[in-house]
């Protein structure tokens, strides 16, 4: 069996066979899909160790670009302006593909007992694209613009619980109200780039430590980027001479650029398509689970949703192995209302998962005494892919359980303005954080501004701050599951399903790996891969 | 003063004053959109706090007929103002795009309306036989196909299959023309399907019209060749209708061209003015609505005075 399975995973890494496939082939042979992604996760670093192929160029094609974007790191949202930052600046450490911390800028760091003060030691030598060295004084001010109650950064949130920021010979030190055991991977925040003089000047740029410089900056149309010589880390990044990021918005655009050899890769293949897609000779379809998730998310404190049996039942009522089906193709795995699945660190697999059933439904439908009005669930298409289709299947299955369940269909535009974190039930999405103590300080902590689900649990918070500055990784493995519980047994979040991220890349790639933090290897497929016949 | 001046001068006061009311709906339209271009620009992630600051630094809390008046005393002498999201220059980055805009429309229009007029000549000289019946079906299938839909099935075809035009058409000042032509390729083509029905039956049926005329009758008994006929008889008297009609079609190469632009994720106005309406960039939506109407209300003023010129009863009035 053991031969079987290493020819398998050589076939995956050559892509005559596709990560699915495998996965299907491994269960087959009594392997489970966990042991057997790892299997291919190892695989995928022995690939990685062929030799880069330096030169050539590469060509992005990415939704998720429009005419409004700017080059400032604290203004970024959506994927084009990712690919451009991961092009053009660093963060003091990254979040690697397994989940690890990796030093960038900052070429170690080390925290007191109490998770309270973090020293990063800053490295030497590097230079931004203006020729200026990078210094502790340019990475405090950064921070500094970030942490600023007038910025707009989308960073904000997370740079709230630091009380000091200072300069210390070598170091830049963060003291924290309270310890974070997690703050390296806040760190490594995509709008935490170091910028010289912290970008106050300007922002926009595109002077960074890259390991590309900015060449073309046509916002809604493409981004070109040159190879930095002088770049610090040149072994592992900016293997191309030139790279090119085109705004391919339309998803038919991006697969027909694809196969007609136009781009060596794109982001967001159509799960509809993905499959009919693979099978094309000179490219591979590429998933990998992530944390992001599908939501219907309802205000626990609006009626009727305070009633946590009308929860309970919406829950039982959802069909999620069905909904992984159909809306997201088999690119995806089934949710378990809560925002924490294994590809999380200290994630505990022993919690229970949901299973659809209306007969439990039913029995809590009725335990809950709703007066039987209807109860709207309002969606867009912009929700999330497919979120228009995903309600009617709720609506299906909830009519059989009994629940009057209602579909009220909104306009895109405004979604997240208007209905979103407004209206007490709606879809949504999340894209998932690096850690659990992120997602949950993000949108479940009393306080968080996007708490979209109005759990407000003082229990839960003083859980969450315990979990955070304790060290002992088994004690926090445990809280964790016992938040997780409590939002899963009582939370307003109806989560039937993780996506997978799915990219579609030309063969002629070199040195794909999988990384569950985004799509793209993490929005870093441009400068870690390289071009084969370069 | 000569009346045809006087009328052209009629006319452009009464285009500057389209202009002018096309202003006020566009801001009218954008500020009862729901939500602000802070929160747009800030997206799902946005705090309030980050809000609260954005917006005072774009400037939304003024009142909204304040903004208008600053925004049209700007325009009045020539500064359309920068763009709330990305503060970018925007008659910079509204020129490139107004330019890929006319250029894709120039080729398209270079190609489409001679051959419209051509097919249409012809079907009138075959009236009712193949070749009419068969450019009718042609045109009028291309016509009712969704554009995407059309832009879909050759990039399948021509870009994939026979890999012989690229299917994306983005272009760029670096780019010879003969690159250019070859990336802009599909699109014109689409672009070409889509319009020519239009004018072909329009030319078609202006022709047919005159041809009944007793003129025609004469001509045909001085022994004169049919297309002969219609070059030099029918034509000129049928020019006024046809004008209107490629008029029109213009004016859609230019403003209508959206779908087109992402399907081939082409650089143009379209595509350029959907993205600043989705995130209420009030002041780049003005701008782009009033080279949008001024391209209408130009071109329509250029049909009716090709269509005066083209009749002596309206060229020389009592």
């Amino acid at each position: 069996m053991d031969d079987q399975l290493k020819h398998m995973t050589g076939q995956v890494a050559k892509g005559t066979m596709t990560r699915r496939e495998f996965v299907g082939r491994a269960a087959a042979l009594g392997v489970t899909a966990a042991v057997a992604n790892s299997m291919l996760a190892n695989n995928a670093h022995a690939a990685a160790h062929e030799a880069p192929v330096r030169g050539g160029s590469l060509k992005i094609g990415s939704s998720g670009g429009e005419s409004t974007n700017t080059l400032d790191p604290a203004l970024t949202a959506s994927e084009v302006p990712l690919d451009n930052l991961r092009h053009l600046y660093e963060t003091l450490v990254d979040t690697t593909p397994d989940g690890s911390i990796e030093p960038r800028m900052a070429e170690s760091y080390e925290a007191s007992a109490d998770a309270k003060t973090w020293a990063f030691k800053i490295r030497k030598g590097i230079q931004f694209h203006n020729g200026k060295d990078m210094t502790p004084e340019d990475v405090l001010m950064t921070m500094q613009r970030h942490s600023d109650e007038n910025s707009q950064s989308g960073a904000l949130g997370i740079m709230r619980g630091i009380s000091n920021m200072k300069v210390d010979g070598d170091n830049f030190i963060v003291e924290l109200e309270v310890g974070n055991a997690d703050l390296p991977y806040l760190m490594s925040d995509y709008h935490l780039m170091i910028q010289p003089g912290g970008g106050i000047d300007n922002p926009g740029a595109g002077i960074g430590t890259g390991p590309y410089t900015l060449e073309v900056d046509e916002p809604g149309v493409r981004h070109g980027f040159t190879r930095n010589e002088n770049y610090w880390d040149a072994d592992n990044r900016g293997f191309t001479d030139y790279n090119e990021v085109l705004v391919l918005n339309d998803a038919t655009a991006r697969t027909a650029a694809l196969q007609s050899g136009q781009v060596n890769m794109i982001n967001r293949v159509d799960p509809k398509v993905a499959a009919l897609l693979d099978r094309a000779p000179n490219l591979s379809v590429k998933s990998v689970s992530g944390r992001g998730h599908y939501v219907f998310i309802a205000h626990i404190d609006t009626a009727p949703f305070d009633n946590n049996d009308l929860r309970l039942a919406l829950k039982y009522a959802i069909n999620r192995e069905e909904m992984v089906d159909k809306i997201l193709r088999g690119y995806g795995s089934i949710g378990n209302d809560m925002p924490i699945n294994a590809s999380y660190p200290l994630f505990d697999k022993t919690i229970p998962q949901r299973e659809h059933s209306i007969e439990m439904a039913k029995e809590h439908y009725a335990k809950s005494g709703h007066d039987g009005s209807p109860i709207i669930l309002r969606v867009a298409d912009g929700a999330f892919p497919g979120a228009v289709d995903a309600a009617s299947l709720f609506l299906e299955t909830a009519k059989a359980a009994g629940i009057p369940l209602e579909v009220k269909r909104e306009p895109n535009d405004g979604y997240w303005s208007e209905v979103w974190n407004k209206q007490p039930f709606c879809a949504s999405y999340w894209g998932g954080r690096p850690v659990q103590d992120q997602m949950y300080s993000t949108a479940y902590l009393s306080t968080a501004d996007w708490n979209d689900t109005r759990w407000k649990r003082p229990e839960f918070d003083a859980m969450l701050l315990e979990a955070r500055s304790e060290l002992d990784e088994a004690k926090r493995k445990e809280i964790y599951a016992k938040m997780g519980m409590m939002v899963r047994d009582e939370g307003g979040l109806i989560l039937p399903m993780f996506n997978d991220f799915v990219d579609g890349v030309a063969n002629n790639v070199g040195g794909w790996i999988e990384d569950p933090n985004a799509e793209l290897m993490n929005n870093k497929a441009p400068i870690k891969c390289w071009v084969k016949d370069a | 003063m000569h009346p045809i001046l006087k009328l052209i001068a009629q006319r452009l006061a009464l285009g500057l004053l389209l202009l002018f009311a096309a202003s006020i709906l566009i801001f009218v339209g954008t500020s009862i959109l729901p939500g602000d271009v802070a929160q747009s620009i800030l997206g799902q992630s946005a705090t309030p706090e980050a809000l609260a600051n954005l917006r005072r630094e774009l400037g939304l809390n003024d009142p909204a007929v304040t903004r208008y008046f600053m925004w049209l005393g700007g325009v009045l002498q020539g500064d359309l103002g920068t763009a709330l999201t990305n503060g970018r220059d925007i008659a910079e980055s509204l020129g490139g795009r107004l330019k890929n805009t006319l250029f894709l429309a120039f080729w398209a229009a270079a190609i489409s309306v001679p051959l419209a007029i051509f097919l249409g000549l012809l079907a009138v000289r075959y009236k009712d036989r193949i070749p009419d019946k068969l450019i009718s079906a042609i045109t009028l299938t291309t016509i009712s196909i969704p554009e995407f839909m059309i832009g879909y099935i050759l990039i399948y075809w021509v870009a994939i299959k026979w890999r012989l035009f690229p299917s994306v058409a983005i272009i760029n000042d670096s780019m010879s023309l003969g690159e250019k032509l070859n990336a802009i390729a599909i699109p014109v083509m689409v672009l070409t399907l889509v319009v020519l029905a239009h004018m072909m039956r329009m030319t078609r049926a202006a022709i047919l019209n005159v041809m009944q005329s007793a003129y025609i009758e004469t001509a045909e008994l001085k022994g004169l060749g049919m297309l002969k006929i219609i070059r030099k008889h029918a034509f000129p008297n049928a020019v006024a209708p046809i004008v209107n009609v490629v008029m029109l079609n213009l004016a859609y190469l230019v403003v209508g061209v959206v779908v087109v632009e992402v399907v081939f994720a082409y650089p143009g106005m379209g595509q350029y003015l959907v993205d600043h309406v989705s995130k209420r960039d009030v002041p780049v939506v003005q701008a782009c609505g009033l080279i949008f109407a001024a391209v209408y209300i130009g071109l329509n003023l250029v049909a009716d005075i090709v269509s005066i010129l083209a009749n002596p009863r309206l060229r020389h009035p009592k």
